[in-house]
């Protein structure tokens, strides 16, 4: 059976009374409503839905979409909230629950995996306390959530916090760069083995003999 | 027009047609569960799988595949049988399977169709999944777990309902229809989301467990709770009515019923009059019918006839009013009304009360007004109508009148007859206008002039031609345009309701009459009260006469429209209650007056002598408007005073609703919702 006492979404707790778009978001949101033609400016959810979600870790540290978040983009799109319930349940990369400072993405998808994030996990695991997926650390620093692909497969394995892709990890690389986000301050993102965007590493493997015109 | 092979069966389909429509045209059955002819197309339960020759070598989705000129279709091929298997195989790896505990079982599309598709045995060894119920409020049970996700509730309840409050949340093997933060569906149609669910997942609340669909007995019937006069299917088991379902009427009420039609009736079983009871010493014994008849026929031989009078509530049936007109008329008495709340309609011409231009001419309408109704309340059925055309059209919609949300965007002119002058301006440049005044808007000092006036701006707005008659009234009691076609009305010297009360007559018979204010009726008045609930009349009465109720009896209805209609008797009387008109011919031998028809068959002959409309029964002839001058009523004399919304409560409007304890729970449950809305 299931549990019939469970508190229903959009009713629990952590759920804030009200949300206002601030003057940062409104500014944003003109932009978006003016790619649609009159009339279609539902088709703007999806953008106002992240708008929500960064609003929300600017005012709270948490990038999340709260449910009068929601609703406040219904009532600016014109849509029944129902259709903005669903938008926002579908995509995963809308938090529907308040989250840590860092949001730790780890792709288990098969050339990550195959590439060790099994060894990533584990890592951030031990260096967080975080036992299962979706959960936030006792600090409130972070909170690991398993991804699908999210398209970095050349520099497997790939972590992604918040916004921000860091590739080419292995345990020792991850316990550095989680140590570095709880003091707060992140390195730079890509290759955390030095390799030029997706090139093979240690510099190129085709094409070295080739002599290119002199410049003009 | 292409013309395409299906089965090797050769049909002609409009364009644009589905190979689904074209097969059902070729008389092929699809199975299917997320299409519905009534609702768009989402294509999303892959039953109705078949093989078409040169399109992509796979199965394709029949409801979402429109036909092409020399289409060669396979409805039956091996592939389709084993896509169609293979689909079944899917539906039930997650449904499950307790046919036994549920209540669609017998009446299941999955489970009639695991019959033809359906594998002997399960390749899934996994748990299935589990999903928590939702709270859709009093009507609808849901099962989630047995939820296949077809998304009609959710397409109808946007679509038709028009209330988008459904959806399907998350993906996946995650995904649910629910409302996601709990509500219950703020709908008058909400119900006919569980006769549009193919499997158990929605069911009903107040019949959850209580009939097998094998056991009870199926009788055609009309509603009488509003006057649209939806077709009904009675289910019953013995002497009980169990349920109540709508049937198809496309010129009606199309496949659709209201909360209230649907679930009131377990007032049917409660605060009934199962035997006569006469007044003595101030209060009501029990008594024989011979006690009973002989104490109105004491009284009405002690009664000049001037001072009697009858008054036909809200849902009679057309016999025994007209039973109770010749009765009165035997006795020399022309105090008649059947306009209860003192309606100001005007009986010498039918197009003067009914809705002339028929639900269907809403679908050709290119513009409406509304005056002094609320649909959406007083034929929540009819409303929906209305929404179709908008949808379909996007026509504008004007209301004078409370203001309310009636599921569509509308233009709100004002609040009363002060608007009407300016309201025309909706009608403008219509070809096909339509105004539909509300019968509740003529019930005050001034309703005549408000007729008279909304006939006026119809005629001024081109609505009143030969080929279009567009002035339209929508009654909310199913009894009334029976009672002014059969002239249930004063005569020349004749009082009306009004008069009859505060002591203007001595005796009053009230057929059913419960929606007046007791306290108006004189002190001094004998009132006998024939009827079948235990409301606000039969507290008053003096004698009361058991008689039956709309389920209960062979009777005509006469709809909003004008549609004659015929309710066939699903089960008897409680006790010892009566068929209506029976109770009258009975009395009528007490008093000396014996009425000349014997059974329903000469009753009948004599409906048809009265007004021929009655001869003419399920069809309805449409007419255009050939005399444009309109009922006497001078617009001048139109009020001050806003319309006052007709209905306060959908919920409870009459003595079955009002006894009912479901219609109790939906008020008290909508009652919050209704009043933020307004």
């Amino acid at each position: 059976m299931t549990d019939q006492t469970e508190v229903p979404p959009g009713q629990e707790a952590y759920q804030p009374a009200s949300f206002a778009f601030d003057a940062e978001s409104e500014s944003e949101i003109v932009v978006h409503l003016a790619k649609y033609p009159e009339g279609r400016q539902a088709s703007a959810v999806l953008p106002l839905l992240y708008i929500v979600q960064k609003q929300m870790k600017r005012h709270t540290g948490s990038a999340w979409v709260p449910r009068v978040g929601m609703e406040a983009v219904a009532a600016r799109l014109s849509m029944p909230p129902i259709r903005v319930y669903e938008v926002a349940t579908f995509y995963l990369m809308f938090n529907l629950r308040p989250i840590g400072t860092w949001h730790l993405q780890c792709c288990t998808t098969t050339p990550c995996w195959l590439r060790g994030s099994d060894e990533v996990v584990r890592a951030c695991r031990e260096f967080t306390g975080i036992a299962g997926w979706g959960e936030t650390s006792a600090d409130g620093m972070f909170t690991m959530t398993e991804v699908e692909c999210v398209g970095a497969c050349v520099n497997a394995p790939v972590l992604q916090v918040n916004d921000d892709f860091y590739e080419d990890m292995d345990a020792e690389r991850t316990r550095a760069l989680l140590a570095a986000l709880r003091e707060g301050k992140p390195p730079a993102p890509g290759s955390m083995i030095g390799r030029q965007t997706s090139a093979p590493e240690g510099g190129p493997t085709t094409l070295t003999t080739l002599a290119f015109a002199p410049e003009a | 027009m292409p013309k395409l092979s299906i089965d090797g069966i050769e049909v002609d389909v409009p364009a644009g047609a589905t190979v689904l429509q074209a097969a059902e045209a070729a008389g092929i059955e699809i199975p299917r569960f997320c299409y519905h002819e009534r609702l768009s197309i989402a294509g999303n339960c892959r039953m109705c799988l078949v093989e078409i020759e040169k399109a992509p070598p796979k199965p394709i989705a029949s409801c979402a595949w429109p036909v092409a000129e020399g289409m060669v279709v396979h409805t039956d091929s091996p592939m389709v049988r084993k896509a169609r298997r293979g689909v079944m195989e899917f539906l039930l790896i997650n449904h499950p399977l307790d046919c036994p505990i549920c209540d669609q079982g017998g009446e299941c599309d999955l489970q009639d169709q695991a019959l033809g598709y359906g594998a002997g045995g399960s390749r899934y060894a996994e748990n299935k999944r589990a999903v928590k119920d939702k709270n859709l409020g009093p009507l609808v049970k849901t099962v989630m777990t047995r939820c296949i996700h077809c998304t009609r509730c959710i397409r109808f309840i946007t679509e038709v309902a028009g209330v988008p409050d459904l959806g399907a949340t998350a993906r996946g093997e995650g995904m649910e229809v629910g409302t996601y933060v709990e509500k219950a569906l703020s709908s008058e149609l909400s119900a006919n989301i569980i006769d549009l669910c193919p499997v158990g997942a929605l069911t009903s609340k107040p019949y959850a467990f209580v009939a097998r669909s094998w056991e009870l007995a199926k009788t055609d019937g009309i509603d009488v709770l509003d006057a649209v006069g939806s077709n009904i299917r009675i289910d019953s088991r013995g002497p009980e009515v169990l349920r109540i379902l709508p049937r198809t009427n496309d010129d009606v009420n199309e496949e659709w019923l209201g909360d209230k039609s649907r679930f009131a009736v377990d007032g049917l079983k409660r605060r009934r009059l199962d035997r006569p009871w006469v007044r003595r010493d101030g209060k009501l014994v029990a008594a024989s019918w011979d006690e009973a008849f002989a104490a109105v026929a004491a009284r009405v031989g002690a009664t000049r006839p001037e001072k009697i009078g009858a008054i036909a509530g809200d849902l009679c049936d057309a016999e025994s009013m007209l039973a109770l007109r010749d009765l009165m008329g035997a006795l020399g008495s022309e105090n008649l009304d059947c306009r209860q709340r003192g309606e100001r309609l005007d009986p010498r011409r039918r197009d003067f009360y009914l809705f002339n231009s028929g639900i269907v001419g809403i679908e050709e309408a290119d513009a409406i007004l509304l005056i002094g109704t609320n649909p959406r309340r007083e034929a929540p059925v009819l409303n929906a109508r209305i929404r179709k055309r908008w949808l379909a059209a996007g026509i504008p919609i004007g209301l004078v009148g409370a203001a309310a949300d009636l599921t569509y965007p509308l233009r709100h002119l004002g609040d009363g007859p002060g608007a009407l002058g300016d309201a025309a301006a909706v009608l403008r440049d219509a070809k096909r206008p339509l105004v539909i005044l509300g019968a509740g808007a003529t019930a005050r000092p001034d309703g005549a002039a408000v007729l008279a006036a909304a006939w006026k701006l119809a005629a001024d707005a081109g609505a009143l031609s030969p080929d279009w008659h567009g002035f339209n009234v929508l009654h909310r009691a199913a009894a009334l345009v029976g009672g002014l076609d059969l002239g249930f009305v004063p005569g020349p010297r004749g009082k009306a309701v009004a008069e009859m009360l505060g002591g203007g007559v001595d005796m009053l018979f009230l057929l059913g009459a419960d929606e007046i204010d007791p306290g108006r009726i004189g002190a001094d008045t004998f009132v006998v009260y024939q009827g079948h609930h235990g409301d606000r009349g039969a507290a008053r009465a003096d004698v009361i006469l058991p008689g039956a109720a709309y389920t209960e009896k062979d009777a005509t209805y006469v709809n909003t429209e004008g549609r004659v209609q015929r309710a066939q008797m699903a089960v008897f009387p409680p006790g010892e209650a009566r068929e209506d008109w029976k109770i009258l011919r009975a009395l009528s031998a007490h008093v000396g007056h014996t009425l000349p028809y014997d059974d329903l068959a000469a009753l009948r002959l004599r409906l048809g002598q009265v007004n021929p409309v009655f001869d003419r029964v399920g069809f309805l002839p449409r007419f255009g408007c050939s005399d444009t001058a309109g009922p006497p009523g001078d617009p001048a004399a139109l009020g001050e005073a806003p319309f006052a919304p007709p209905i306060e409560t959908y919920y409870q409007t009459d003595p079955i609703s009002r006894a009912s304890p479901t219609m109790a729970e939906c008020a008290a449950t909508f009652a919050p919702v209704a009043l933020a809305a307004e």
